[in-house]
């Protein structure tokens, strides 16, 4: 990487909060996600693909991926500035996260040169909206464990079996797909592969499930004799395990290489202040009260300790002893703050903690019950905290797995 | 909140840690340590002419006085690490002791003292009262004008390395207002120091009593600066004792991993078992989150206001760090854990100690409270 010029990048950074101050859009009169994880209407759906590609169109997506597909070439600090301006300027959240943050990643470091022109400009414009199928419903947390069955016949696989909490499933053009292709494979893992495959191909359907919240957001994938073209294998035979797991580094953000901007809404630790200042009880501030007081000052301190975790994983000198040990800690940090910093949030509402989204008294329009039922999908997507500590456990800390 | 802090990292900071690490490493194995508990001044001296030597003691000492004029922050790599291998050395003390005279002393003090501290002369504080109060500038010891010389009375409590300090930083209340005293080691009357009985056998510790002690009136510190030396003193032991904690907090789970890794119950290594697998997780959790707020408060000591704020979160959260990770440590090391013998003892007394000394994490985020809402 050349070095970055700082008066190119200050200025592609204020160009980036004009634009941003001037394109993010008004109100749209009905409620937004505010997480990818979220979008149950069409209208929704629509609204959030519209945002991502004109914010693509406009440089500010995909800024550090390479001009020949489709990304700006640029260093990944204009990027970082860019998805500063988003936040400053509130905008909507990218929709296409599972292209955008681990799919569009994974083939720009593992692809084949034709996948990487067949997919990544599509999947910045969010024209194809991707998909993930790792989850069944009798394996989750036990990925590797993964049946659903892939059976090469001449020049398809033959699909059958059925996916999880499949988020974007009702939308998606494509699905990044663990499937097994041999159940003789010395151990469970050896016999994984892993696709990019095409969710029109007769014998895929979707049912919709709907979520704790009462929102739609993802759905069950059934695969009946589906047949996808053989080409849809990325990389060999067997391969699957060692691809699914590169993937989930993406989606933890334990590697970087994403396309910048986010895809959940960013929690600011610091609203929950501007909430406690109005709570009241007995006729006093809330702000007055010496044990709330201690557990504000509790969640600023681990806000501000998570943020600076953040910087301290940029200082290679303060990192010696266990490299990993930032990266791979971040998902489980962030996710368990987020879901207690919303339960407290709830707390601050007094007797309007009660009320739900839809209802016009509803303070904030019931962000913090909503958000505080949402964070458990960050919880317990992409790994539980239960695995995210095994995990940790046995590759950061070399605790033994049995 | 603009008064939050940033994360930066100097050469310097960088270099003292790899070499603070390596050296700490080499001089303090544990057997060392328990060695020296049941030595008199509870280090080694000549481990402290070597620590003289390697120039830590000149890091935040201006040029002139014969230092090297580096912010307070880049000790803190050093003092983690001394945490760390908890090498037993004067080192805490005679460095908050500099700091006191250059945040308050006079002129001819500072030329006075700081060159020797900086060639290894040992300095120490004596602020703490009966009362057990944080807040340092409630003082009962008084001092009274006799002509040229000043009489001192009462009783201090929590000096460290007292025995072997050339000199002492006395707080007294003067006139009803808190004023600061040197007084050289020669001008302690026989007995006025005790040794105190401590939680932390690793530290030395005395009560000093103050009477019958007479100085020159050229021992008092610059009243103008009282205040705001108090004030400094209180977050340079903070942070001081964040850095040992937070180097202490590392090595106490190490030691647990170790034993996780290698003692088997039921035909199976015990750190195989979630229940011991993910607490120990979460001890590391709060250990690297206090190492990041450290590292800040390192950073931006010198700031003003977000210096304060990054210091006391560094403590609260070193304390709770540490208190976490050596409670458990205790735990699962099943019996042997609540034996002499087993190491995490000594990290679980450690964060006792710390916790009651210049204020503990509850009252921190007092504090926090107080600036940031």
């Amino acid at each position: 990487m050349t070095a970055v010029d700082p008066k190119e990048l200050r200025e592609f950074s204020q160009g980036a909060d004009a634009w941003f101050r001037d394109n993010v859009p008004a109100d749209p009169g009905f409620m937004l996600p505010l997480t990818f994880m979220e979008v149950g209407t069409d209208q929704q759906f629509n609204f959030l693909r519209d945002w991502q590609c004109k914010v693509w169109e406009a440089g500010y997506l995909g800024a550090a991926w390479p001009k020949d597909y489709g990304g700006g070439g640029l260093d990944q600090s204009f990027q970082k500035a860019a998805t500063e301006a988003m936040r400053r300027h509130n905008a909507p959240i990218m929709l296409n996260a599972i292209g955008l943050n681990w799919t569009g990643p994974l083939l720009l470091d593992m692809g084949s040169e034709e996948q990487k022109q067949n997919y990544i400009k599509r999947i910045l414009s969010a024209e194809d909206v991707w998909c993930q199928g790792f989850s069944e419903p009798e394996n989750g947390s036990d990925l590797g464990n993964a049946q659903l069955r892939a059976v090469r016949d001449g020049d398809d696989y033959v699909l059958n079996g059925s996916k999880i909490w499949t988020t974007h499933g009702s939308y998606a053009k494509h699905m990044i797909l663990l499937a097994r292709t041999n159940f003789d494979a010395p151990n469970k893992y050896a016999g994984l592969s892993f696709f990019l495959a095409p969710m029109d191909a007769a014998g895929i359907e979707t049912t919709p499930i709907r979520k704790l919240t009462g929102e739609f957001g993802f759905t069950q994938t059934f695969f009946t004799d589906a047949r996808i073209p053989a080409d849809c294998l990325m990389g060999e035979e067997g391969q699957g395990w060692l691809i699914a797991m590169r993937t989930l580094e993406y989606e933890r953000g334990a590697r970087g290489g994403q396309a910048g901007g986010y895809v959940i809404t960013p929690l600011d630790a610091f609203s929950i202040l501007e909430l406690a200042k109005k709570a009241q009880r007995d006729g006093a501030p809330v702000m007055d009260d010496p044990v709330m007081r201690d557990r504000l000052v509790e969640f600023l301190i681990e806000a501000q300790g998570l943020k600076l975790c953040q910087e301290r994983g940029r200082i290679a000198p303060l990192n010696t002893d266990r490299p990993m040990a930032l990266s791979l800690t971040g998902k489980l940090m962030w996710t368990e703050f987020a879901r207690r910093l919303n339960e407290f949030a709830i707390t601050l509402l007094g007797a309007k903690g009660g009320y739900y989204v839809g209802d016009e008294s509803a303070v904030d329009d019931g962000l913090w019950t909503r958000g505080y039922l949402n964070a458990f999908s960050a919880t317990i997507g992409g790994g539980t905290s239960e695995i995210q500590r095994n995990i940790i456990g046995q590759h950061v800390l070399g605790l033994p797995k049995k | 909140m603009e008064n939050l802090g940033r994360l930066g990292f100097s050469e310097e900071q960088a270099d003292l840690l790899e070499v603070a690490t390596n050296f700490c490493r080499d001089k303090s194995p544990i057997d060392k340590v328990r060695k020296l508990i049941e030595s008199d001044s509870g280090f080694n001296p000549e481990v402290w002419k070597d620590i003289v030597g390697l120039g830590w003691l000149r890091i935040a000492i201006p040029e002139e006085y014969g230092g090297v004029g580096l912010s307070l922050g880049e000790a803190a790599p050093v003092m983690e690490q001394l945490g760390r291998f908890m090498l037993a050395s004067p080192f805490l003390s005679t460095t908050l002791a500099a700091q006191a005279v250059l945040a308050g002393g006079t002129e001819e003090q500072k030329q006075h003292l700081l060159p020797k501290i900086v060639e290894g002369a040992i300095a120490t504080l004596a602020l703490t009262e009966d009362s057990g109060d944080w807040d340092l500038s409630q003082i009962s010891a008084r001092a009274e004008k006799d002509g040229d010389e000043i009489v001192l009375s009462g009783k201090k409590l929590f000096v460290c390395d007292a025995v072997s300090a050339h000199w002492f930083i006395v707080s007294v209340s003067m006139d009803h207002k808190p004023a600061l005293v040197l007084v050289d080691r020669k001008q302690l009357p026989e007995g006025a120091l005790r040794r105190e009985t401590i939680i932390d056998e690793t530290k030395r510790s005395y009560a000093l009593t103050l009477d019958g002690i007479r100085v020159n009136v050229s021992a008092m510190f610059d009243p103008h600066k009282v205040r705001s030396a108090l004030s400094h003193i209180h977050l340079t032991a903070n942070l001081l004792a964040a850095a040992e904690m937070v180097g202490a907090t590392q090595a106490v789970i190490d030691y647990t991993i170790d034993y996780l890794t290698t003692r088997k119950q039921f035909g199976r290594l015990i750190g195989s078992y979630q229940a011991l697998k993910h607490p120990t997780v979460d001890a590391f959790m709060g250990y690297e989150q206090a190492r990041s707020h450290l590292y800040s408060a390192a950073h931006c000591f010198n700031e003003q206001g977000t210096g304060e704020v990054a210091t006391r979160m560094a403590k609260a959260e070193a304390d709770k760090a540490l208190s976490y990770a050596a409670d458990r440590s205790i735990q699962f090391h099943g019996g042997f854990g609540f034996t002499y013998d087993c190491d995490a003892q000594l990290y679980r007394r450690r964060a006792i100690w710390h916790a009651s000394q210049f204020g503990d994490a509850a009252y921190h985020r007092k504090k926090l409270a107080e600036l940031l809402l």
